[in-house]
């Protein structure tokens, strides 16, 4: 599996768009971005999502720094990196969940399958049905459990009536091993389960959608052990189906789901790798370090 | 988007694009109503702040301005002073309501009846010979000439000259006569009417004539009020605010004092007139209809909001400076009054000003506790009969004249004055000493 | 310091009495005006005057009680302000080395506790007033009466034996009226209130927000006689005219003009109360809404108003206990006949008004209509009081679910 290479932004492979647009980098900044090329295999061999010198500015502070990456289709790759370094920015990114922030402004290019995610023809409404998202804190509505799963599948009137809801409903909750636990309390509200069960009740909220691509936004670091292990095992079965993507701040978990690993600093893309590659000879300085954990 | 590729995908996925994409339109439609409906209330809200404006100011503003009548007044010492003693008391007291009869006979020299010169005389304020008395008195050497003296018109005239009287309206519908109005236009023409800034609406207390009614006593009776007011609810507030924020243990007495804030903070205002009546009046035997009282009652309504405001201004200081204080050896006390409370006194002081707006707002309770009697003195202390600037308002609106409507809509444009100054005042207030911690 | 005043208090009011005298009083030799004070001051005290004391002398003698009154209150309150400035002044003397300091404390934490009963105590006078009155009430009038009694019309007459000298005290057809007023200014006010809000909170811009937001506030500043007259001598005629044009029956004094008044009124309270629910709502709600493909007002109307759900009727509650106890408004723009009925276009009355008219005016206590008025304020005072205590809970639940 060691078919990594060493490439510069400027050598990217044939999934490069044409369209790349011109990220407005002073010269400084250039230099400086220059010193911290992404090492490794920024691409994937069947891409799901392809991301080219994508840049992300909160008002004036530049988060995310000529970033490009290909999400594989039925991969699960694994964002890792100190605090603050732009991981759960990127994330944003791929869903525009960005264009809630008001000072936030992006520039470069994403795609999903053929469709430019940020071209003015896509609707984020669709785009977000086909790519869901789960995030930190478990953030169930307050609504019934039932609702709660059924409430994607209602607003975007995929479902004709109450035995097809109930059918999809109970299927989403299946596919998030949740099913058994809530099969008899369904009416109950969604924030009466615990931390770990509403956190899969996120996630079936989430499938019900069927959606192509799901983000996970430290899906576990509001869990404990048990419940993180139960998740873990979701997103291994998930992956049949789905392309996730996940940020995560333990590096054992991203050992244990991952196929691939991106490892981002201060803003910048440090190294994308086979994650078994990235724990066990990472290439870069800077991940070294933090894979040997000497900060983070 | 692209539908050529559809086949060639897993089915699934593919149709939730197209379901999708199904629904988009009515949805997009259906955000934009809703995103409509919130602007719609919005501008309702702003447009009913706007349209109240408008609505008073343009009733009010003509009321700033007075019709006088220039009339050629002879002060005929036959009629004055007879004697010639010049002696003051005969001058007070001689009958210059005659002066401006024959003035206006003068003018008017067709008019005859009685009737019709009642009607005539009538054009002229009741106020006026005390004006003509005025002159006189301040300088007795005019006895015997003849000067042109603008005397005051009366409201029937001033509210035709401001156009508020329909003249198409049948005579009888109308509070003026076609005679009336045809020597009213004859002094037009003639140039004897002119408009002057309406002073008489600041120095008058209340009458029953809208062209001699002002607002000074009420004025005074909301200074004497609120000044009441204030001195006992701030000193109190504050002290309540300490105690409660900085001194008082956490347990069930404590939390019933701060229960019983919240709540009598919504307590409808006229129950607080109820306890007024109840208690200053009735038990205390206070006076009716006295700033005194009023002050009382509104200090007990004005207490929630100052202690609240004062509570939050206290918490809004860091802890680090109490435990800086205390470090150095400072009592609590000390460390309160020395360096807690100086950097919560502007936000106490605005939340006390706009207490004190709302308590000069206030109408309700006083008209349980007589402060809504007709007083035409202007009142000198704590204890003579008076009535707010609000109760004013209320008196006036109930008035059917023209005149009085005019001058309430002004004396709630000074209310509402004096409502923005105090608000604004807090705003200065609050931007000049609002610290970032 | 009120030794002096008490010395100097006479002498003062007694020259300020003589100024106020008419001037061929004051021209009279020191021994008449001697004289002449004493009737005052004979007169002040109640005591009998020689003669048929002259009007002038009447007035003086008002005027001196008026000065002696007003001294008093001043000397209070400067006795008040002294001791404020004392404390603060002690309080700045107070340094480590001071022995005094632990007494003064004592003393001045004795007085801020003082103050803070104050609050207490203006509740319990509330209660007790209205409480006591209205038990006296209820001696002459059975309380079922009061509570169920469907005829309100409180003119007991002068003599027995006029008629309708009995006087009917039935209160349902004035809290029908106050809902019917209420309920009006609520329909106007929480749609337009909520939306605003919603408005405000979740699509405009930060600047619309800090421009639109104290601009709407600004009608909760505007005092409620000001909104009286507006509702007596713009909307009531408003009304009135639209209605006859359309061949409909409105009175002058409808209930629909001071309830659309009314609820102008209660937009902001509406507002801003549900502003402060809508931004407890944690942001992780609506980005779980979002990031499922909602639109912002599926967001809004599936997700924060279910949130926002117990905070909103918090809010509508505290809005609802104000309208009941509004005052002004509805002494100007409502009636005052007490009409059962649920027809916005006909005049009704209110609790307040009632209270208002039975208490301003002659009054002779003890009468059953005197009395009335208190019990018609311990019934707004109770009731407001509920639906306050239930909203300050349902609010408090509500913050702390999200806390
Ligand atoms: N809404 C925001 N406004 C301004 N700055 C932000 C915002 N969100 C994140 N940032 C900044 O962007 C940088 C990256 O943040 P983030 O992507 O959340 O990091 P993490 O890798 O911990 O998920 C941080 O320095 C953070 O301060
Ligand atoms: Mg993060």
């Amino acid at each position: 599996m060691n078919t990594t290479t060493i490439e510069t932004k400027t050598a990217l492979d044939g999934a490069v768009n044409p369209d790349v647009r011109e990220a407005p980098l002073s010269s400084a900044q250039i230099t400086d971005y220059d010193h911290r090329q992404t090492v490794g295999r920024i691409t994937a061999d069947n891409p799901k999502m392809a991301c080219r010198e994508v840049n992300v500015y909160y008002s004036e502070k530049h988060a995310l720094r000529q970033v490009s990456l290909d999400i594989g289709a039925n991969e699960v790759i694994a964002f890792i990196g100190p605090s603050g370094c732009g991981k759960s920015t990127f994330l944003r990114c791929l869903n525009r969940m960005n264009d809630t922030i008001v000072s936030c402004r992006i520039t470069g290019h994403i795609q999903l399958d053929q469709d430019n995610i940020y071209d003015k023809s896509i609707d984020v409404v669709q785009l977000r049905a086909r790519v869901g998202m789960v995030f930190q804190k478990p953030n169930p509505f307050p609504k019934s459990i039932y609702e709660n799963v059924a409430y994607g599948p209602r607003i975007h009137g995929m479902i004709n009536g109450k035995a097809e809801l109930d059918e999809l409903v109970y299927a989403s909750l299946e596919r998030a091993g949740l099913i058994k636990e809530v099969e008899k309390r369904m009416d109950e509200p969604g924030t009466s389960l615990s931390g770990g069960q509403q956190q899969r009740l996120c996630i079936a909220r989430a499938i019900a959608v069927n959606p192509e691509v799901i983000l996970m936004d430290e899906p576990c670091s509001a869990l404990d052990p048990i419940a993180t292990a139960k998740i873990e095992e979701l997103i291994d079965e998930l992956r049949e189906n789905y392309t996730i993507v996940i940020v995560t701040h333990s590096m054992q978990q991203a050992a244990r789901v991952s196929q691939r690993t991106a490892y981002f600093h201060l803003g910048d893309l440090i190294e994308v790798g086979e994650t078994d590659q990235i724990f066990t000879n990472p290439r870069h300085k800077l991940t070294e370090d933090y894979i040997t954990g000497r900060f983070g | 988007m692209n539908k050529s590729d559809d086949s060639a995908a897993t089915p699934p996925r593919r149709d939730i694009k197209a379901l999708v994409n199904a629904g988009l339109k009515r949805r997009h439609a259906a955000e934009r109503r809703f995103r409509w409906y919130g602007l719609t209330a919005i501008s309702l809200g702003l447009a009913f702040v706007v349209l109240m404006f408008a609505n008073i100011i343009g009733k009010g503003y003509p009321a700033f301005w007075q019709t006088y009548i220039e009339l050629p007044i002879t002060f005929d010492a036959a009629v004055i002073d007879p004697a010639g003693t010049r002696d003051p008391e005969t001058l007070a007291n001689a009958d210059y309501a005659a002066l401006i009869r024959a003035s206006l006979r003068g003018l008017f020299p067709q008019v005859e009846g009685r009737r019709d010169l009642r009607a005539l005389y009538g054009l002229i304020s009741s106020n006026a010979p005390h004006r003509l008395r005025g002159e006189i008195l301040a300088d007795p050497a005019l006895i015997g000439t003849t000067q042109v003296i603008q005397v005051l018109a009366s409201a029937e005239v001033d509210t035709l000259v401001k156009g508020n009287i329909n003249r198409a309206l049948d005579e009888s519908l109308r509070p003026i006569s076609d005679q009336e109005i045809a020597w009213i236009d004859q002094l037009t023409a003639d140039g004897r009417l002119t408009k002057r800034f309406n002073t008489i609406l600041f120095s008058n207390g209340d009458s029953r004539e809208p062209e001699q009614a002002g607002i000074r006593g009420a004025l005074m009776g909301s200074f004497y009020t609120l000044l009441i007011t204030f001195l006992l609810s701030f000193p109190i507030g504050v002290a309540s605010a300490v105690y409660l924020e900085e001194f008082a243990p956490k347990n069930r007495w404590t939390d019933l004092i701060e229960v019983n804030i919240n709540n009598l903070a919504a307590v409808p205002s006229i129950v607080f007139g109820l306890l007024g009546l109840a208690v200053f009046i009735n038990f205390f035997g206070l006076p009716r209809s006295a700033p005194l009282v009023g002050g009382l009652v509104l200090s007990l309504m004005t207490l929630p909001v100052i202690i609240i405001a004062g509570r939050a201004a206290l918490t809004s200081v860091p802890p680090s400076i109490r435990e800086a204080a205390l470090g150095m050896g400072a009592s609590k006390l000390q460390m309160v009054s020395h360096h807690v409370l100086p950097l919560a006194m502007p936000g106490m002081l605005t939340g006390s000003i706009i207490g004190m707006a709302r308590a000069l707002g206030e109408s309700a309770p006083l008209l349980m506790i007589g402060m809504v009697a007709f007083i035409v003195d202007v009142p000198r202390g704590f204890t003579d009969p008076a009535t707010v600037l609000p109760v004013q308002i209320y008196l006036w609106a109930d008035l059917p004249e023209r005149a009085f409507v005019e001058r309430t809509s002004a004396a709630i444009m000074v209310l509402l004055g004096f409502m923005i100054l105090m608000n604004g005042l807090a705003i200065v207030l609050r931007k000049r000493f609002e610290r970032r911690w | 310091m009120v030794t002096v005043w008490a010395v100097l208090q006479p002498g003062i009011i007694l020259e300020l009495v003589v100024a106020g005298l008419p001037p061929e009083l004051r021209e009279l030799p020191p021994d008449r005006l001697g004289l002449v004070l004493n009737d005052i001051k004979n007169l002040v005290s109640g005591n009998i005057v020689s003669g048929t004391p002259d009007p002038t002398i009447l007035a003086a003698a008002e005027h001196y009680r008026n000065l002696q009154l007003t001294g008093h209150v001043c000397l209070w309150i400067v006795a008040l302000l002294l001791a404020t400035v004392g404390i603060v002044h002690s309080w700045r003397a107070i340094s480590p080395k001071l022995r005094a300091r632990n007494r003064v404390e004592r003393v001045v934490t004795l007085l801020l506790i003082v103050s803070s009963t104050v609050a207490i105590f203006t509740t319990i006078g509330i209660v007790l007033s209205v409480l006591f009155e209205s038990i006296r009430f209820f001696h002459k009038v059975p309380l079922t009466d009061f509570l169920l009694g469907l005829q309100w019309s409180p003119q007991t007459a002068i003599r027995a034996d006029q008629i309708g000298s009995s006087g009917a005290f039935g209160m349902v057809p004035l809290f029908a009226g106050t809902l019917l007023i209420s309920g009006i200014a609520m329909l106007v006010a929480v749609p337009i209130g909520l939306m605003s809000a919603l408005y405000l909170s979740e699509y405009a811009s930060p600047k619309f927000r800090a421009t639109a937001k104290p601009l709407l506030e600004i009608l909760a500043g505007i005092p409620t006689v000001v909104y009286g007259f507006f509702a007596a001598l713009t909307v009531a005629p408003l009304i009135r005219d639209t209605g006859t044009a359309l061949g409909l029956q409105v009175a002058s004094e409808s209930a629909l003009a001071a309830g659309l008044v009314m609820g102008i009124m209660i937009i902001p309270f509406v507002s801003s109360l549900s502003d402060d629910v809508i931004n407890a709502v944690p942001q992780s709600m609506r980005d779980g809404s979002y990031a499922l493909g909602a639109t912002k007002s599926e967001t809004i109307k599936r997700v924060l108003l279910p949130a926002a759900l117990p905070g909103i009727v918090g809010s509508i509650l505290l809005a609802v206990s104000r309208a009941i106890g509004e005052t002004m408004i509805v002494v100007m723009a409502a009636g005052l006949s007490a009409n059962l009925t649920a027809n916005p276009l006909q005049a009704v009355t209110t609790v307040t008004v009632q209270i208002v008219t039975l208490l301003t005016g002659d009054q002779e206590f003890d009468s059953a209509k005197t009395l009335a008025a208190f019990a018609l304020g311990l019934m707004l005072f109770v009731v407001t009081l509920i639906l306050n205590i239930i909203a300050l809970r349902v609010v408090r639940k509500y913050r702390e679910q999200y806390e």
